[in-house]
């Protein structure tokens, strides 16, 4: 044969051509084909690759990662940002009044007339001085009205007790609930689109056919939901290293001491119940041909993540919601840790809430798996729901 | 040497496979013909395992189908697809390790390929960045990327120019002669017809006709010969067991029930005229095609 004699006019294109037509037997017909976990770890590898390649991606990464840190190292630095310091004309009564007060900057004079002089020029924003008739024997001068923290500085206070000093800021608890809310829904939506469009542009440009000719689908939605997991995980850990960079920065102690054990156990929930969103996205995106029909089969599992995520922020201050919240898988990665910062939580209540969420994540996984195997061959019109459960296999 | 046995496959409540039984021999290029919807894609995704059969087995020497065997399977999908975006080199690199083959060898493999099926473009361009013919340079190097032991092609001449169409058949016949089964639809007969080995029809998911083309010829029930002679050729209409096809004056097609019925009128002809071409005529392989799905 001349594909042995000269290469260069008829290509070796199989490599066991030793054989004419009418030759010998061919070599037995087997090659090696990558078990399951190899096969997982090509999918995640090329999953991970093609994402760290796109600009978007990283822009969309970075951006999150700083934008965080900067908004926790700026809130700690914004009580001394706000606050300003008023001039102050005192006489030497009124110095004796304002000092020690914070945010008074006292600039003494000699007379009353002197003091009321600067204030009318605007130099000070008000003037503390000697009045015999006032019952504390002080006048405050200003133009139109007196600076809050002089007047509330120079008024008499009752001694305040507080019971609990302790306790969660309100403010605060929305803030943590909204914060941690927004890093779960994005996440959740933004990665479960990423993976949704992966398996589609598979299916759309039929290579599915090519893979599952080499490989199992079971393999290639887990190494999808694997890969997306990953990615997931790790800009989650990165913004958390920004947010308490940025709170070292600027020290803000709120988040270095209250928040870490709400955020230890965000992050496994979050882990847990990703892979379950993930799982949910493929399984959707197996379902259509074109993208454009991607959101006709999504849009449920959008609402299984948006509607938890609500109910968390408008009942962050109403226990038994919260305790309800905290064992709904679509809503524990947000409410236990909501819970744990509110102290209303017993120490079992996440182990619990993981335990429902795990299990959860392992049949949303089996129904998944069968969803996609059925329908990631199906070309022309959407499958529904429905239809994808009572398919037979593919 | 691939042989299907008796596979059913039903969509819902659809049957689109009856019993389908047919072999695909070493060395041999089998066409696999049949009209759209005919079950053609569904048999060869049985065969890749992309889908499962209902009922029916698949042996490859004798011995059941296994994963290790549809490795050895080289697979062009009928809808051509690969990753729009990604690297040339690096998609093929990517198919090839699911086959076992390591990074440097599945690269070196496919440098190879390119060069040999004469990509027109860089390794490392995008698949998007190539034009349509050299995507199909790149769908081809897919297929063979792992040094397959075996071919099934779908509709692998579909939407090509004539350029490729024989640059992927000298790939086709090329791989065939290395003793390796290769099975292929087309829509294109006349190509089929000229090229393959065996033929395999199929209608509506049952098998209709298969074999060489001289057999499936063969298995008609009347063979046809052509007669051209000097005379007016009229008084062959008169002949029992003869059916004229076609009649032009001198000349005469006809079928008859067998050759000597064939010869019997040759031997008239030449008694009263003279016979200047006598001949079987082969009947192109559309006109079967078109009496085994209508039958």
């Amino acid at each position: 044969m001349s594909a042995q004699t000269n290469p260069a006019s008829a290509p070796n294109y199989a490599s066991t051509s030793t054989t004419a037509r009418n030759g010998n037997q061919p070599a037995p017909m087997t090659a090696t084909r990558a078990n399951f976990a190899t096969a997982i770890g090509l999918i995640i590898e090329r999953e991970i690759a093609v994402r760290l390649k796109s600009k978007a991606f990283m822009i969309s990464t970075i951006f999150s990662i700083v934008l965080f840190g900067a908004l926790v190292a700026v809130s700690g630095a914004l009580p001394s940002l706000l606050s300003s310091t008023d001039q102050v004309a005192v006489t030497s009564a009124g110095a004796k009044a304002v000092d020690g007060i914070d945010g008074i900057d006292a600039i003494p004079v000699d007379t009353v007339d002197e003091a009321k002089k600067l204030v009318k020029s605007g130099d000070v924003a008000a003037a503390v001085v000697e009045d015999d008739q006032s019952p504390v024997g002080l006048t405050v001068i200003a133009e139109r009205s007196a600076p809050d923290s002089l007047t509330g500085a120079l008024s008499q206070v009752p001694t305040v007790e507080l019971l609990d000093p302790d306790a969660p800021d309100p403010v605060l608890t929305n803030f943590l609930g909204l914060g941690l809310g927004i890093v779960f829904f994005m996440s959740a939506v933004t990665f479960g689109s990423t993976i949704a469009a992966s398996v589609v542009e598979e299916k759309q440009s039929r290579i599915v056919e090519i893979l599952l000719a080499s490989t199992s689908a079971r393999a290639l939605m887990f190494g999808k939901v694997l890969a997306c997991s990953i990615l997931a995980f790790a800009q989650i850990a990165l913004t958390a290293v920004s947010v308490l960079v940025g709170a070292a920065i600027s020290g803000n102690d709120v988040v270095l001491g209250k928040v870490m054990g709400p955020i230890a156990w965000f992050v496994p929930l979050f882990l847990v119940g990703f892979v379950m969103i993930a799982a949910l996205y493929a399984a959707a995106a197996s379902m259509v041909s074109r993208t454009e029909d991607l959101g006709s089969t999504s849009s449920p599992i959008m609402m299984l993540i948006f509607l938890p995520y609500m109910a968390v922020i408008i009942f962050s201050s109403n226990e038994s919601v919260m305790a309800v919240l905290s064992y709904i898988p679509f809503s524990a990665a947000v409410a236990v840790p909501m819970r744990v910062f509110l102290g209303t939580i017993e120490w079992w209540e996440p182990l619990v809430s993981l335990l429902i969420l795990a299990v959860t994540t392992v049949l949303a996984l089996l129904i998944a798996t069968r969803i996609f195997e059925r329908s990631i061959l199906q070309s022309g019109p959407k499958v529904t729901w429905k239809q994808a459960l009572s398919r037979p296999r593919g | 040497m691939i042989t299907l046995e008796r596979i059913s496959r039903s969509f819902g409540d659809k049957q689109v496979l009856h019993d389908l039984s047919f072999s695909i021999g070493d060395g041999r290029m089998t066409g696999f013909v049949g009209s759209n919807g005919s079950g053609k894609t569904t048999t060869m995704r049985i065969l890749l395992g992309v889908l499962a059969s209902d009922s029916g087995r698949i042996t490859v020497d004798g011995q059941i189908i296994s994963p290790a065997h549809r490795s050895a399977i080289g697979y062009m999908p009928e809808e051509r697809g690969l990753y729009p975006k990604m690297p040339i080199i690096d998609q093929l690199v990517y198919l090839a390790r699911f086959h076992g083959l390591s990074r440097s060898t599945a690269r070196q493999r496919g440098l190879e390929l390119l060069e040999q099926l004469d990509l027109n473009g860089k390794p490392s361009d995008t698949l998007e960045s190539v034009s349509l013919g050299n995507q199909q340079k790149v769908q081809i190097a897919a297929a063979l990327i792992h040094s397959p032991q075996a071919l099934v092609l779908d509709e692998p001449f579909s939407g090509l120019d004539p350029a490729a169409v024989e640059r992927t058949l000298d790939v086709l016949q090329d791989f065939a002669r290395t003793g390796a089964p290769v099975l292929f639809s087309s829509h294109q007969l006349e190509l089929v017809e000229r090229l393959v080995d065996d033929i395999v029809i199929i209608n509506q998911g049952r098998l209709v006709a298969n074999g060489t083309a001289a057999e499936l010829r063969r298995q008609r029930s009347s063979p046809e010969w052509t007669l051209q002679t000097d005379a007016d050729m009229g008084w062959v209409r008169e002949i029992p067991d003869i059916t004229v096809v076609e009649l032009d004056g001198s000349w005469v097609r006809f079928a008859a029930p067998d050759s000597d019925t064939a010869e019997a009128l040759l031997r008239r002809a030449l008694a009263e005229s003279s016979v200047t071409a006598f001949a079987p005529h082969t009947v192109p392989l559309n006109r079967l095609f078109q009496e085994v799905t209508q039958a």
